[in-house]
């Protein structure tokens, strides 16, 4: 085996130029003769624009253009990517989504104008200059008064701020009804899945350029999914065709989601960029992105567990309202649902379930998908709730949760809620948690605090979630507009080093590093003689992006697919260099021989007769060495895994510390453990920051009130632990030919409810057993505050 | 950011010079001042930098005082007051980041004089004084509530001097995210009582919690402000914390200060 194949902890390659400052990002490409793009966006978040005179800023200097909602009156609205059917078999309602507000402001940041100017800070003059006359109308910013009869409409032409009301498993309402009419006990709670920005490091940008001779438009921008942007800006807002269209993300720093979508900005630049046939550039602040990335989470939901006398889970029933903001963003309809209830089930044999969501739209920036996206949502829920359950119950969460666990020998296991799980082993994640965590010294540990002044607590956290979002033709059947296979190239150069074209992207998760692994494992060769291309579409296959873990899972298995057709042809060359049969052929350590003889010719020999074919059977086979596979999965995959949460409370002030903090996942077969070891610190750092500091917050005129770092409390390194990570209690995936699950979410996923769980513990078992549920964040404020209301 | 001119006397007197023009604002470390600038909430037509000017910098002791100068930066004082004012060097360690310490400074803090910030309370707690190229102000005369100050226009401050206490400490509770004080607690003793400056708490800034003064004068210790709480009359609330939360945490901070001081 190759030092850098399958299962090595090989460091990434591409850290060096991150680290060192020589990465390239969108805002490191300037174009000659660029200008920049300063948008006027609403300070209001609910108005009618009554008049834009922007003749005065017009003519200040530098200024080239100032563009409003006219000059797009050809281009259609950003698209939405999910069409969610609601339960009386009814479509969503689905707004328009223009790129500059028409008639209407909609959010605070919601996009006006757009100034071309030769410098920024002349765009900005003139923004100050253009005359806007708003009518500021009331703002609805509760969801729950959005749905009032006689609310403001966020959109005049929709009949309400309903989005849609949606039912699963519409057909077993009844009967969950009736299992909890009959149970023998029955545990409900109230809970908010706070709102959230994703903050990635990198801030979005977009560059627009044009080429007049070959009429071709370049869009450079901070994407997740070139391909994606590419179609749906191509296709349903700007009309161009794609071979005249070309995206480019190049070095991306961080997405967590918020780069999945297609946004404004994007189409201004493109279309800008042609019109004044002058590249044009746009590169936001922190606090626009405050303003104008597509915010995460912000779920109200109430959930509630039947158990019959045994502790055995009969149903669990859940109501949710999910804020969907001003407008539709991309994939946002599918978050609440098809995301988030068929993991209701979670990794428990709860044989019925029913989830009814109402996706609302308020005068707030849209939300959408964020790591995790729906998962985090249905685990929060099902955790707590079981969480209360063995506190009402007087019973061990531990052994509740076991006694209702899927069995490892039940696999394949079909849920209530359409998907079936191919595999997991949820004892001994469970098991090797409480391991790590030395959970059985607890007691001691508890009482050591209770001598320094603080409350110590754990919880726990048991999720199962879905990666790698599939089969294409199932999710269309759910509303997906989009198809979700994956592809990848395999160019195999005449010396025989390797480009990988791969249509997934990079941004964070060390593509660069891991897919060689995989092919320097299949052939034998070094992982140094293979390069990954990605987020071009000029030079990728059309793939669907990097999102909801499934690079690995999906473009992951096509390289694996790709890889075989290339050494499937290369045993035909090898076959006839070694005048023998292509059955008897071998390849080892990248070298192929015939089976019992000593006849062998190495990697790089078959690789430069497939581009010099001299020697080569030309008669049957073509000449060179590239092949393309797309992968189309059969099934989700489902990491799942067990996390343990140990924090002390100081009671004076109601501030948590994470004492400790262990994870033990089944990510399935693992390509690289330290790249892996690294997505889970990620996402549990973004999961206790869900738990402890984060909160998007707007006030009840629709101001954003977390509009900075001021406000808006990322976590940092000092609220962390160390983690503890395994990864060693895995159950191979069954359908992909990696045995690959993903890995990217999990932390965020199963994180926040075992923090959550352990205050609620460790206030407890100091007798504080009138605190039910703290909403998250839990922050010192929040905790002191429980503590003292009676 | 709007275009400005900018100009860096080394002199105190060619800085009152400069800053006698119309639109012009005294720059020191810039870490208040220049995000405001950037967002475009602020716009000085000259910055007059204060940190070219050698006798606005520097820890030196006079008597039974520290004398500060207006431009030292966090670091600086959190290095060099280390021997004589431990409380207060450890006050400055603490506030911001190493950046922000390494630029930001004393003067710009008293001046800008945010309701969180942790600097008012010492220099309130210490019954410090004012120097400016004016006159001389005393601590309590000097803070006017939030973001007020009795700077006149165009007044430089050019130092602190602070009297040394026998004992002091800062207990400093973060707000979560921008980790200025929520609640800042600043007890100095001195031969003639006890001094107790809260900060981050109230909605008219930094204030002197006399009730725990005096408490605190008679028996130096935690238990002296058992029974004693600040009311949650007047103080801030906000998404951080209620006027409640920030009541407790005042005296929370006191006991820890108290404890804390040497
Ligand atoms: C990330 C971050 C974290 C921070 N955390 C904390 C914290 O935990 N605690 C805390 O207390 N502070 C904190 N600060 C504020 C920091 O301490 C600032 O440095 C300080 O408030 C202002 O000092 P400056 O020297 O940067 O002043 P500047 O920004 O240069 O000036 C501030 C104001 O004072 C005026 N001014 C400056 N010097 C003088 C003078 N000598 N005479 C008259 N007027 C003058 C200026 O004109 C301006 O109006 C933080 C700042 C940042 C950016």
């Amino acid at each position: 085996m190759p030092k850098d194949g399958i299962g090595a902890s090989t460091k990434r390659r591409e850290d060096i130029r991150f680290l060192t400052g020589n990465g390239r990002y969108t805002d490191d490409i300037n174009l000659r003769g660029q200008a920049y793009v300063h948008f006027l966006r609403s300070e209001v978040a609910h108005g009618r624009i009554r008049s834009i005179d922007t003749s005065a800023a017009s003519a200040m200097p530098g200024v080239i253009r100032i563009f409003t909602a006219e000059d797009f009156g050809h281009a259609g609205g950003l698209p939405c990517g999910w069409l969610v059917t609601d339960r009386f078999g009814e479509p969503m309602q689905e707004p328009k989504h223009p790129i500059l507000a028409e008639g209407k402001v909609r959010h605070v940041g919601d996009p006006i104008c757009g100034i071309v100017a030769e410098t920024l800070e002349q765009a900005r003059d003139a923004a100050e200059a253009i005359e806007l006359d708003i009518e500021e109308l009331p703002a609805v910013v509760d969801m729950r008064k959005a749905l009032e009869d006689n609310s403001v409409k966020v959109h005049d032409d929709l009949t309400s701020n309903l989005c849609y009301d949606w039912g699963f498993v519409e057909e077993n309402k009844e009967a969950v009804n009736a299992a909890f009419a009959e149970a023998a006990h029955v545990v409900s709670v109230e809970l908010t899945n706070n709102r959230l920005c994703a903050n990635p490091m990198e801030a979005r940008v977009a560059i627009g350029d044009y080429d007049p001779w070959n009429e071709q438009h370049t869009l450079y921008t901070t994407s997740q999914n070139p391909h994606v942007i590419r179609l749906l800006m191509g296709a349903f807002v700007l009309s161009l065709p794609e071979h005249k269209l070309r995206i480019v993300a190049p070095d991306v720093g961080g997405g967590f989601g918020s780069k999945i979508y297609h946004y404004a900005e994007e189409a201004f630049c493109t279309h800008v960029a042609k019109v004044l046939r002058q590249p044009v550039k746009w590169t936001s602040t922190r606090s626009e992105a405050f303003i104008s990335d597509a915010h995460a989470r912000d779920h109200v939901s109430k959930v509630e567990l039947a158990l019959d006398k045994d502790h055995n889970f009969l149903a669990i029933r859940s109501t949710t309202l999910a804020n969907m903001g001003a407008y539709l963003s991309t994939f946002a309809p599918s978050v609440p649902t098809w995301l988030h209830g068929t993991l209701m089930a979670g990794p428990y044999k709860t044989p019925l379930v029913y989830v009814n969501v109402k996706a609302v739209f308020t005068n707030t920036v849209a939300v959408d998908a964020y790591r995790g996206a729906g998962r985090p949502e249905a685990t929060f829920q099902l955790e707590r709730i079981i969480d209360k359950a063995a506190r009402e119950l007087g019973v061990d969460g531990v052994e509740l949760r076991r006694k209702n666990f899927i069995k490892p020998e039940q696999f394949p296991y079909q849920t209530p809620v359409a998907v079936e799980y191919d595999s997991g082993n949820f004892h001994a994640t469970m098991d090797k948690m409480l391991e790590l965590s030395n959970y059985a010294n607890l007691d001691k540990r508890v009482e050591e605090s209770r001598k320094k002044g603080k409350l110590r607590g754990f919880g726990i956290s048991q999720y199962i979630e879905a990666c790698g979002i599939a089969p294409s033709h199932l999710v269309g059947q759910l509303g997906a507009r989009a198809g979700l296979y994956e592809t990848a190239t395999v160019r195999v150069n005449a010396t025989g080093s390797i480009s990988v074209l791969t249509g997934c992207h990079s941004h964070g998760q060390g593509h660069e590093t891991s897919f060689p692994q995989i092919v320097a494992d299949m052939i034998g060769i070094d992982a140094s003689q293979i390069d990954i291309v990605h987020g071009d579409t000029a030079t990728t296959p059309m793939g669907m992006g990097t999102y909801g873990s499934r690079s690995m899972a999906v473009g992951g298995s096509a390289l694996v697919k790709a890889t075989n057709k290339i050494i499937d042809k290369a045993k035909k060359i090898a076959a006839h260099l070694l005048e023998a049969s292509e059955a008897d052929i071998e390849l080892k350590d990248g070298k192929f021989s015939v089976a019992g003889t000593d006849k062998s010719v190495d990697w790089a020999g078959v690789t430069l007769a497939a581009y010099v074919p001299h020697n080569y059977p030309l008669e049957s086979l073509e000449p060179g060495l590239e092949e393309t596979a797309f992968y189309d999965p059969n099934n989700f995959t489902f990491p799942s895994g067990c996390y343990g949460c140990e924090i002390e409370v100081d009671p004076d002030t109601g501030k948590v510390e994470i004492m400790a903090f262990t994870a033990a996942d089944d990510f399935g077969v693992v390509i690289n453990p330290m790249i892996v070891e690294g997505q889970v610190h990620g996402g549990l750092a973004q999961g206790i920051g869900q738990a402890l500091t984060e909160n998007c917050v707007y006030d009840e005129n629709g101001q954003l009130l977390t509009g900075s770092f001021m406000d808006y409390t990322m976590p940092r390194a000092d609220d962390l632990p160390v983690f503890k990570v395994d990864h060693s209690c895995f159950t191979p995936c069954t359908h992909n030919p990696l045995g690959a699950k993903g890995c990217g979410e999990a932390g965020a996923i199963g994180a926040p409810p075992a923090v959550v769980n352990a205050v609620i513990d460790a206030l407890h078992r100091a007798g504080h057993t009138h605190v039910q549920h703290i909403n998250m964040p839990v922050t010192p404020a929040r905790v002191w505050a429980a503590m003292n209301s009676k | 950011m709007y275009a400005f001119d900018f100009v860096k006397p080394a002199t105190l007197a060619d800085a009152v010079t400069a800053l006698g023009q119309d639109g012009a604002m005294p720059l020191s470390g810039g870490q208040t001042l220049l995000p405001t600038m950037k967002q475009r909430l602020n716009s000085p037509e000259t910055l007059v930098s204060l940190t070219g000017i050698t006798d606005l910098k520097g820890v030196r002791r006079e008597g039974d005082a520290l004398v500060i100068g207006a431009a030292t930066t966090h670091a600086e004082v959190a290095r060099d007051a280390a021997g004589d004012y431990p409380g207060l060097a450890a006050l400055a360690g603490q506030i911001g980041d190493p950046a922000v310490r390494s630029r930001g400074t004393l003067g710009g803090s008293i001046a800008n004089n945010d309701p969180s910030a942790c600097y008012p309370a010492a220099v309130l707690g210490s019954g410090a004084t004012i120097i400016t190229n004016m006159r001389e102000i005393s601590a309590g005369d000097f803070f006017q509530g939030m973001f007020a100050t009795a700077l006149e226009e165009g007044e430089i401050i050019t130092a602190i001097r602070f009297p040394i206490p026998e004992r002091s400490a800062y207990a400093k509770f973060h707000q979560p995210a921008s980790r200025f004080a929520l609640t800042g607690a600043f007890v100095a003793q001195y031969a003639g009582g006890v001094h107790v400056a809260i900060t981050g708490a109230s909605e008219s800034g930094v204030f002197r919690w006399s009730e725990a003064e005096a408490a605190l004068s008679g028996n130096f210790s935690p238990d002296a402000l058992n029974g004693l709480s600040v009311p949650a009359k007047g103080m801030i609330g906000d998404l951080h914390g209620t006027p409640e939360y920030r009541a407790h945490l005042a005296g929370v901070m006191t006991r820890r200060a108290v404890a804390a001081a040497s």
